[in-house]
């Protein structure tokens, strides 16, 4: 059980070459624009054709491009939510459930009304998509795929067309309308918010290929590679030169660490994330960085502060940026500036 | 005054017939052959869609004059097709009711392929792949997602294509004549009594021609117009 892909596609100036494996019910892809991750879930419902490769979904196999397999995407049994979830605009709301649902007469106005009651539809059945709300729509288009009976479920980047109040609220909404669909849900996504909150596995994807594949939780607090974690939310980046097992050199900001596990040897970068910078007033000896200000952005929760090491030889390019939560300004406020600021051990994020 | 009703009662109306006869058929078959062909031509790849979309625009931005050469070309009875035709199918194209039709149909054609086309490229590619993923045949989704969905635009190019092959004059004149009560299509027979200074029979066939375009182009705004309480 669980879905199976390995797939191959031109995709202009790269190669879309991403293969995986996974039982889990809920899985997040996170990558760029343009990285290929709705080229992969379009490949999984039959939109578009790999070149090469296989698909298999439960045991099916979907795509076999050896065995000359390629199930027609009616027949895959596959939902998809669009992005801007193509409902079909002649249709009613009632209309465009019952589409898809493959039952006798009587049980279909039976699942229709089901599904109305448990999307919370009641009252808009013969409306138009264009008299609806976004988030209206949006239980619209999972009350017709629901009604479909379909194995997985695909979600193409379901809220990058809400402003951010509404995403929020949507968020929690669609979560709690897929909890009792047993099937396969793969979410794809550029906001790591939406992937954190929902998913229990994560794939990173960068250029069409798959650049890490484990559980959520783990690749968010160690992302191993530089587009995980930049992806997952990290901001501060440097190339590295490992010194010895212990002793690693931060060339972009000109800056010696050293730390007590042992440096990973296929490390070449260093990552760390912008609000886990500890500041220090007076003496500092180990893994500071003496700095200068360059510009300051103060938010409604947050101050950033971005800065260049002081280090002249790597102050011309090298930015860092630091986060200050609310919380912690009162110390801010009153001792001005810290002298330095301290990479903490357990932080630093060794990249390949 | 007196003048305008004795033409008006001596009239012949017969052209007006002719040229609604003429503009409902050839409406009735560029309606079908310009969805199918629109339809058909998005699917081709870039390059062939480009020169099969030339050929089939031609005809709207040629003059009649030399779209009714080649019909000649193809349909004189003293050519092989022409010739065929005759004998085989006891069809006769020139000089005929027919080849009124036909030139119409030629002229009209691009106008209902062009706005079929248009109005199936307006509709949202993803409609079409939802309906795959949701079970729904290649044929569901032509009549039930595709077409009411481009109906608005499609209903308009109807209406220009029945306007167009209404007054279509150069090509007709050329393959089909000026045969009183058979070709004499309205627009032939402004042509021909103003040649014989007949300003007043003229004015009253222009009215009716323009009243028609006019109902045309209303017709169009609104259904044009009504259709966007449904559209996104």
């Amino acid at each position: 059980m669980g879905i199976e892909v390995d797939i191959r596609r031109r995709l202009g100036e790269y190669e879309l070459d991403m293969s995986f494996s996974e039982n889990s019910k809920r899985i997040g892809v996170l990558g760029a624009s343009g990285s290929g991750k709705s080229m992969m879930l379009k490949s999984i419902a039959g939109i578009e054709l790999p070149d090469s490769g296989r698909i298999v979904l439960n045991d099916r196999g979907l795509y076999d491009s050896e065995k000359h397999i390629d199930i027609k995407p009616q027949k895959r049994n596959v939902g998809y939510l669009f992005q801007n979830y193509a409902l079909f605009p002649t249709m009613t709301v009632v209309q465009n459930i019952a589409v898809g649902i493959r039952r006798p007469r009587e049980e279909k106005a039976e699942r229709i009304s089901e599904m109305i009651s448990k999307f919370q539809l009641t009252g808009l059945e013969n409306r138009y998509p264009a008299e609806l709300s976004g988030g209206q729509q949006q239980r619209t288009a999972l009350a017709r795929i629901m009604a479909y009976e379909p194995e997985a479920i695909l979600l193409d980047e379901p809220f990058s067309a809400l402003d951010s109040y509404l995403k929020d609220h949507m968020q929690a909404e669609l979560m709690e309308m897929l909890s009792d669909f047993e099937g396969t849900v793969i979410m794809v996504s550029h906001s790591r918010d939406e992937i954190y909150r929902f998913s229990d596995t994560l794939l990173i994807v960068d250029q069409g290929r798959i650049m890490n594949h484990g559980r959520t939780k783990d690749i968010f607090s160690h992302p191993e590679t530089r587009s995980a974690a930049m992806l997952t939310g990290c901001k501060n980046f440097s190339a590295a030169d490992i010194i010895d097992a212990h002793t690693i050199f931060a060339k972009g900001w000109g800056i010696t660490l050293k730390v007590k596990q042992e440096i990973p040897k296929d490390t070449h970068f260093i990552g760390y994330r912008a609000h886990q910078f500890e500041p220090i007033w007076g003496e500092c000896t180990e893994n500071c960085i003496k700095f200068n200000l360059s510009s300051r952005a103060d938010l409604q929760f947050e101050r950033n502060f971005y800065i260049k090491p002081e280090c002249p030889e790597y102050s011309r390019e090298a930015v860092i940026t630091w986060y200050v939560q609310r919380d912690k300004w009162e110390s801010l406020d009153k001792k001005g500036l810290p002298d330095f600021l301290r990479f903490r051990e357990e932080d630093i994020m060794f990249l390949k | 005054m007196n003048e305008l009703f004795s033409v008006l009662s001596g009239l012949d109306w017969s052209p007006l017939r002719i040229s609604l006869k003429t503009g409902a058929a050839a409406t009735f078959f560029c309606f079908f052959l310009g969805i199918f062909t629109a339809y058909k031509v998005m699917d081709m790849k870039p390059g062939k869609r480009a020169v099969i979309d030339g050929i089939l625009t031609l005809p709207m931005v040629l003059p009649p004059t030399v779209a009714g050469f080649f019909l000649l070309l193809i349909f004189s009875k003293r050519r092989s097709i022409g010739i065929f035709l005759w004998e085989t199918f006891d069809i006769k194209v020139v000089q005929s009711w027919l080849g009124c039709v036909i030139a119409a149909m030629v002229i009209a054609f691009p106008l209902m392929y062009r706005n079929a086309r248009a109005a199936f490229e307006l509709v949202d590619q993803n409609l079409i792949y939802a309906g795959r993923t949701l079970g729904m045949s290649e044929w569901e989704i032509f009549w039930r997602v595709i077409m009411p969905t481009a109906k608005p635009g499609i209903a308009g190019g109807t209406i220009l294509t029945f306007a167009r092959a209404l007054g279509e004059y150069g090509a007709t004149s050329m393959l089909a004549g000026n045969i009183p009560g058979k070709t004499a299509t309205v627009s032939q027979r402004i042509a021909m009594v103003i040649q014989d200074q007949d300003y007043l029979t003229a004015g009253v066939w222009v009215a009716v021609v323009l009243f028609i375009a006019f109902m045309a182009v209303f017709a169009i705004n609104i259904i044009t117009g009504s259709s966007g309480k449904i559209r996104r």
